[in-house]
């Protein structure tokens, strides 16, 4: 028997290292998506696209845009005198927030009443519409605070004005750097994929080109057949963890706190599931086409029902029930915690539990239909 | 041999051919529309980045009429919910650990004490950095809530010296809807149009039927052409069923033309039906080709095409990379053409790169196809 195992092996070797352009894209496509997922997955909002028409043109106005653009996070794109021309810059999308400032806001303001600024904000994108406006509304604030207190009455003013002061910890990730969050979760999703596709697409593609009867007629059984087929994978998926995760510490500098075994054990059980699935795909294809198709209707789902992007908690009670039924959600846990927070088995163990025992349904489930399908 | 000029009857026959091969296989063309289906649900209705509830744990060690009133502002301000007072600083931290929520508010013994002698006091907030964006929101959200509460508790109203009005513009209430629906589609777009296509050619290498149709008097520009059409017509319906959803199920308002929105779609479709033939040419193998198409089509869509990551924020020369995403020309004209209304004008770069996109890739994905077959 294991020696069937192994010639099956050495023939899908064979088969998936033949095509140089396969080797390449086995380890050229995590590599990709890590850095695609490491560098544009920013959801930190700085340098909001600010186009400003100051009509005051006082050390006043000028003091207040100097706020805006010492903050850090809005960066002045284009200046006007023309109050329409902003709405413009806007319905371009040439700037994402306009702020006019009216003849007489220096005199307003020397004169002790209430000076007025407009601001208008592209709600197009609505994550960093809001928080451009709660930082445009916090800047003016602050503003505001300044110029009402004296400069040797400052202390005082600010107790008075902020009698509680809110100190704020981050842990794990005290520079909220959303590069912390993702680097593990691509680990995930990058496994996933191609687990899934290659698994899938693999066993159907024996079937679609004939040579599935050919292996039916040696002497192989189906469990034999089963493993020859999904070993090399998990084998190649295995290394795509090593490489990425190798690639995310030394490049992304993600700190890993916790155990690399601990990780390596909760990947061989991920990949249980997502392989799991991948098989019963196969048994439900016809063609390489909608082996493609159906794995991406897996795919797709599973990763934005996984927390990788959107929180869980956010979404609406029936769609948080679904996620339990996800391989992913474990596994992003565990790859996170094991990461970012170095837990270890005492807190993990309940992810572990739950992705064994989908895996080992999903694998069962599928190898029966295999089965069936071959006798 | 003299080489056979183009034929309309022979583009035909292929375009037929190519509606029967689709045709046969109802699963997946039955998926052609089920994707955008699926994907516009997902996003519609489960996925939102408003973060609306944040677990929050309390450790009151005060425990005043202040305190409480204080943090009575917490599920008042219907953001967060007050899952668990604990008793011990330890098990605040604990809490955070196991995730059991997202933030633990600490108040000091003497918070009610210090109010009244006027005297700063502190509040520690921990937050649960690990989901970066969540985080800083929360953050915001409880500054501002101890912001007001620091306000009330001056008595009077303290006059700002400068009032910031703001406003903002298309999309008033800053719904996340309306922001990734019209990006969706196009995303959708370009998934479908990969998945679709980027198999065709290849599945004929492996089956043998290329050299068949190779031995035939049909002539590479026909082939190509052949290959396109039925995949077009599957592309423009989708788009037309995306938008009806988006406009009657999602309420995205639809400001533009929709014979602008047609015109683009059109566009589009060329680009992106070349590119997944000429991956489909350039892979011959379907393993080869889907996983190629990943990385060219979708990836780049859903990630580099500002959909849901801003351009901007990204690093320079990733920004420079987003040039050749398609999607990301589309992206913009779509959110254009329904929330913004603009001129055409507006966006002439991106139509001129919507359409040199198509063009380019038209020719070389022509090229290579005619090298191989010949």
């Amino acid at each position: 028997m294991w020696e069937r195992i192994y010639r099956m092996l050495v023939k899908e070797f064979i088969q998936v290292l033949r095509d140089p352009r396969m080797k390449a894209l086995i380890f050229v496509m995590p590599v990709i998506q890590l850095i695609m997922f490491g560098y544009a997955v920013t959801t930190d909002v700085d340098h909001i696209k600010t186009a400003v028409c100051d009509l005051d043109k006082s050390p006043q106005s000028r003091a207040l845009i100097e706020r805006f653009t010492a903050s850090g996070y809005f960066a002045v794109v284009g200046h006007t005198d023309n109050p329409l021309r902003l709405g413009e810059l806007l319905d371009r999308g040439k700037a994402t927030i306009g702020i006019q400032i009216n003849r007489g806001f220096a005199d307003d303001l020397r004169s002790g009443r209430q000076a007025v600024i407009q601001t208008i904000v592209d709600g197009t994108d609505s994550n960093t519409g809001t928080v451009a406006m709660d930082y445009a509304q916090r800047i003016t604030q602050e503003f505001s605070r300044a110029r009402a207190a004296p400069i040797e009455l400052t202390q005082l003013a600010q107790a008075l004005t902020n009698p509680i002061e809110l100190r704020s910890r981050a842990w794990f990730n005290p520079d909220l750097k959303s590069r912390y969050f993702n680097v593990p979760g691509v680990i995930a999703v990058v496994l996933l994929l191609i687990s899934l596709l290659l698994t899938a697409m693999a066993i159907v593609r024996e079937r679609e080109i004939g040579t599935m009867e050919q292996l039916m007629v040696t002497p192989i059984r189906p469990l034999e057949l089963i493993l020859g087929k999904t070993l090399p994978f998990v084998l190649i998926s295995f290394i795509d963890v090593l490489v990425v995760t190798f690639i995310g510490v030394t490049w992304f500098h993600v700190p890993i706190y916790g155990s690399l075994w601990l990780l390596m054990f909760g990947a061989g059980l991920y990949l249980m599931s997502t392989i799991g699935v991948g098989l019963f795909i196969s048994t439900v294809s016809q063609t390489q086409q909608q082996a493609l198709m159906s794995s991406f209707f897996f795919y797709l789902p599973a990763v934005l029902l996984s927390g990788f992007m959107f929180p869980i908690s956010n979404m609406p009670e029936p769609a948080q029930w679904l996620t339990y039924l996800n391989p992913l959600r474990y596994f992003l846990i565990i790859i996170r915690d094991i990461f970012l927070k170095g837990s270890g088995w005492e807190i993990l163990w309940p992810q572990f539990a739950a992705l064994m025992a989908l895996g080992a349904v999903l694998l069962l489930i599928s190898s029966l239909r295999f089965k069936k399908r071959m006798t | 041999m003299k080489k056979p000029n183009f034929s309309r009857i022979r583009l035909w026959a292929l375009v037929k051919k190519e509606f029967i091969h689709i045709v046969r296989d109802p699963r997946s063309l039955a998926m052609a529309f089920l994707m955008p289906l699926i994907l516009l649900i997902l996003f519609g209705y489960a996925i939102t980045m408003d973060i609306k509830t944040l677990n929050l744990a309390v450790y009151d060690q005060d425990k005043s009429t202040a305190s409480r009133n204080y943090l009575e502002g917490f599920p008042a301000s219907s953001y967060f919910s007050v899952v668990a007072a604990v008793a011990s600083y330890a098990e605040a931290r604990a809490m955070v650990d196991q995730g059991k929520v997202h933030l633990a508010l600490v108040i000091p013994r003497h918070f009610a004490r210090d109010l009244e002698q006027g005297r700063a006091t502190k509040v520690q907030l921990l937050a649960d950095g690990s989901d970066a964006n969540t985080a800083t929101i929360a953050m915001g959200y409880v500054e501002a809530i101890t912001n007001r509460f620091s306000t009330a508790q001056l008595g009077a109203k303290v006059d700002l010296a400068v009032d910031n009005r703001l406003r903002v513009w298309y999309n008033p209430e800053l719904k996340s809807r309306w922001f990734i629906i019209p990006g969706l589609i196009a995303v959708i777009m370009t998934v479908i149009t990969a998945l679709l296509t980027s198999l065709t050619v290849s599945r004929e290498w492996e089956s043998g039927t290329m050299e068949q149709l190779i031995a035939t008097p049909v002539q590479p520009i026909e082939l190509f052409l052949g290959k396109m059409a039925p995949y077009f017509v599957i592309g423009v319906l989708d788009v037309l069923f995306s938008v009806a959803m988006g406009v009657w199920v999602f309420d995205v308002p639809l400001r533009g033309s929709f014979l602008f929105l047609l015109g683009v779609t059109a566009m589009f479709l060329v680009g992106g039906l070349s590119l997944g033939i000429m991956v489909s040419t350039i892979a011959k193998s379907q393993l080869v080709a889907s996983q190629l198409a990943m990385v060219v089509t979708f990836l780049p869509a859903f990630l580099l095409s500002g959909f849901l990551y801003t351009i901007d924020n990204m690093p320079r020369f990733l920004q420079v990379v987003t040039h050749v995403v398609q999607a990301r020309y589309f992206v913009e004209v779509l959110k254009n053409i329904f929330l913004k209304a603009s001129p055409p004008s507006y966006v002439a770069d991106d139509l001129i790169f919507l359409g040199l996109f198509a063009m380019v890739v038209f020719v070389v994905a022509l090229r290579k196809f005619h090298k191989k077959l010949a």
